[in-house]
């Protein structure tokens, strides 16, 4: 049997998102766009921030490879992420690396957050926490190229 | 610590030896996560017994000083044990006392010799040093399957000298290509690096054969035993490498020291890499006379502690008996390879290798990642590595980015491996596979 403590790391919502998950594929379109690597474990991802006419998000779209934690990460964020302005998502990001951060003692702000508010048990996981935001800083880099 | 007298050597250690040799590493009293500590990563590092820690304290208690310098008691004895030290680590490895150089690492310990070599080919060193100059058309040879510690330092001195870097690729099945058509040895070749076990695969390398294609193409060899020297009987002279390195914290002793082995008429011929206090003769304030090795490669403060304490732990390894130890890990290895290899959805890396192994396996679970098993595991008290274990390349080739890797050691139980096995299967079932 596993413990609380790992059914808690991996939520249905979090394994659901992983094996099935949102905004997969990059497009042709030209949009911003990131690549990160963690080079501890070889994972990486390639994430693009698709903009409407009046600026706001219209879909985060994404690649890549890597654990559970990782793939739904990124799932969650483009869940997230459409509709949003550029600001409210930065605001989001920020967010969640404070939570991240936190080695357990913020749980992330579900208002704000969402459904990717189900990761704030990463967070006492040190070792896992590059793998959750790997997705995170790669929209905040696709961002700050296209400021 | 104590092991039964009178046993055949080359038997495995039985279930009350490896019980008694358990009582001597504190580590392995412990609980993790509610769970006592199933301990499978001395691939990456080993636990330390009671004999390598009390080493480094005693030393550090009674005759802490500084080594060759100074005159008085302290500073003699600790130059007496440090040295001595050296010697241990030389009987270990078949090699002569002045044949050792310590180092922090592995990985120093094969830059040194890319350095020096890298030194010798811009002139240092003069005419003794002909032999060691690489230069446009040379060629070193590596392997698909190394660390990246014996690959990258061989890039960055064909990158500095104009040689070319070739590597020995591998089959299907990860094993190295030793066939006339793919293994790239040559009259070009100047140094050919292998790895004597591989830290993904666990198989013990024919390295005998390499050695003998070196040999044949005038070529020197370095050999990273820092997967070997811990599990196997090492025999420097015997296999006829001219460098092996290893690495301490692997054998049971402390972290930060290494060493490297060279041939006496090469370290000789070599020029230093770090240079400073401690491996001169006459110093002036435009040049330097060094002195002869191992000390020339032994530029500033020493680990001595660290020195004193490997000492320990081979002594450790020496009265438990290195075949004896072998013996334990193959067929600790193959109880993980059959094991893991028959549950469906597991592939086990170099699992259809038809060669001997140390007790080392690393997986990959269709559908799910290594740090998530990694973090299953961990649930249940079980250490394991996960990632691409500084072999990127191997990986590659493979067609995977990263793996599980269970890795045992003398101190490793029957129950420990089938705990690993079954905490397999339920990490399975835990995460379910993708369709």
């Amino acid at each position: 049997m596993s413990s609380g403590d790992l059914q808690n790391l991996y939520q249905e919502l979090i394994l659901d998102h992983s094996r099935t998950p949102h905004g997969f594929g990059l497009r042709d379109e030209i949009a911003a766009q990131s690549h990160q690597v963690n080079p501890t474990c070889g994972d990486e991802v390639t994430l693009q921030v698709h903009r409407a006419a009046d600026g706001t998000v219209e879909a985060i779209a994404w690649e890549g490879h890597g654990c559970a934690i990782s793939q739904a990460s990124a799932s969650l964020l483009a869940e997230l992420a459409e509709g949003l302005t550029v600001p409210e998502l930065e605001v989001r990001i920020d967010a969640f690396r404070e939570a991240m951060r936190s080695r357990g003692k913020i749980e992330p702000d579900e208002e704000l957050l969402g459904d990717a508010a189900a990761l704030g048990g990463v967070s006492r996981y040190v070792a896992r926490v590059k793998c959750a935001m790997l997705a995170w800083v790669a929209a905040e880099d696709a961002l700050r190229k296209s400021a | 610590m104590s092991v039964s007298p009178a046993v055949d050597v080359l038997s495995p250690l039985s279930e009350d030896e490896v019980r008694r040799l358990r009582a001597d590493f504190p580590i392995l009293q412990t609980e993790v996560n509610g769970h006592p500590l199933v301990y499978l990563d001395s691939g990456a590092t080993s636990q330390r017994p009671f004999a390598v820690l009390d080493a480094e304290r005693e030393f550090a208690s009674t005759m802490n000083s500084a080594v060759h310098r100074g005159a008085h008691t302290l500073a003699a004895e600790a130059t007496e044990l440090f040295e001595d030290a050296r010697a241990t680590v030389a009987r270990f490895v078949g090699a002569d006392d002045d044949e050792i150089v310590w180092t922090s690492n592995a990985t120093e310990a094969i830059n040194l010799v890319a350095y020096s070599l890298s030194n010798a080919s811009t002139g240092r060193g003069g005419a003794a040093a002909e032999r060691l100059r690489l230069r446009e058309g040379d060629e070193i040879v590596t392997t698909e399957m190394e660390h990246h510690a014996n690959l990258i330092p061989w890039q960055e001195l064909a990158a500095r000298t104009g040689a070319t870097l070739r590597v020995i690729p591998l089959d299907d099945r990860g094993a190295l290509r030793l066939d006339e058509a793919a293994q790239p040895i040559t009259q070009r070749t100047k140094l050919v690096a292998v790895t004597h076990v591989s830290n993904v695969l666990g198989v013990i390398n024919p390295v005998e054969q390499i050695i003998a294609l070196a040999r044949a193409a005038g070529a020197l060899v370095l050999l990273d035993a820092c997967q070997s020297a811990p599990h196997l009987p090492l025999d420097v002279r015997s296999l006829d490498v001219d460098f092996a390195v290893l690495s301490g914290h692997k054998m049971l002793g402390p972290t930060g020291i290494g060493a490297l082995y060279g041939r006496r008429e090469l370290l000789e011929a070599m020029p230093p890499f770090l240079t400073g206090g401690s491996m001169i003769t006459t110093v002036t304030t435009t040049q330097a006379e060094y002195l002869p090795p191992p000390q020339r490669f032994e530029a500033g403060t020493q680990r001595v502690s660290q020195a004193i304490a490997l000492a320990a732990a081979i002594d450790y390894l020496t009265a438990v008996g290195m075949p004896r130890i072998a013996a334990h890990e193959a067929a600790f290895g193959q109880r993980l390879v059959d094991g893991l290899d028959a549950i469906a959805g597991v592939h086990v890396l170099g699992a259809g290798i038809d060669l001997p192994r140390v007790g080392l396996a690393s997986f990959d679970i269709e559908g799910i990642h290594s740090h998530d098993v990694g973090q299953f595991l961990d649930d249940r008290g079980i250490a394991v590595r996960v990632g691409h274990h500084c072999a990127q390349p191997l990986h590659r080739r493979l067609g995977i980015t990263s793996s599980t890797r269970a890795s045992t050691y003398l101190y490793t139980t029957e129950a420990e491996v089938d705990a690993v096995i079954d905490g397999v299967a339920a990490a399975i079932d835990f995460f379910g596979v993708r369709a």
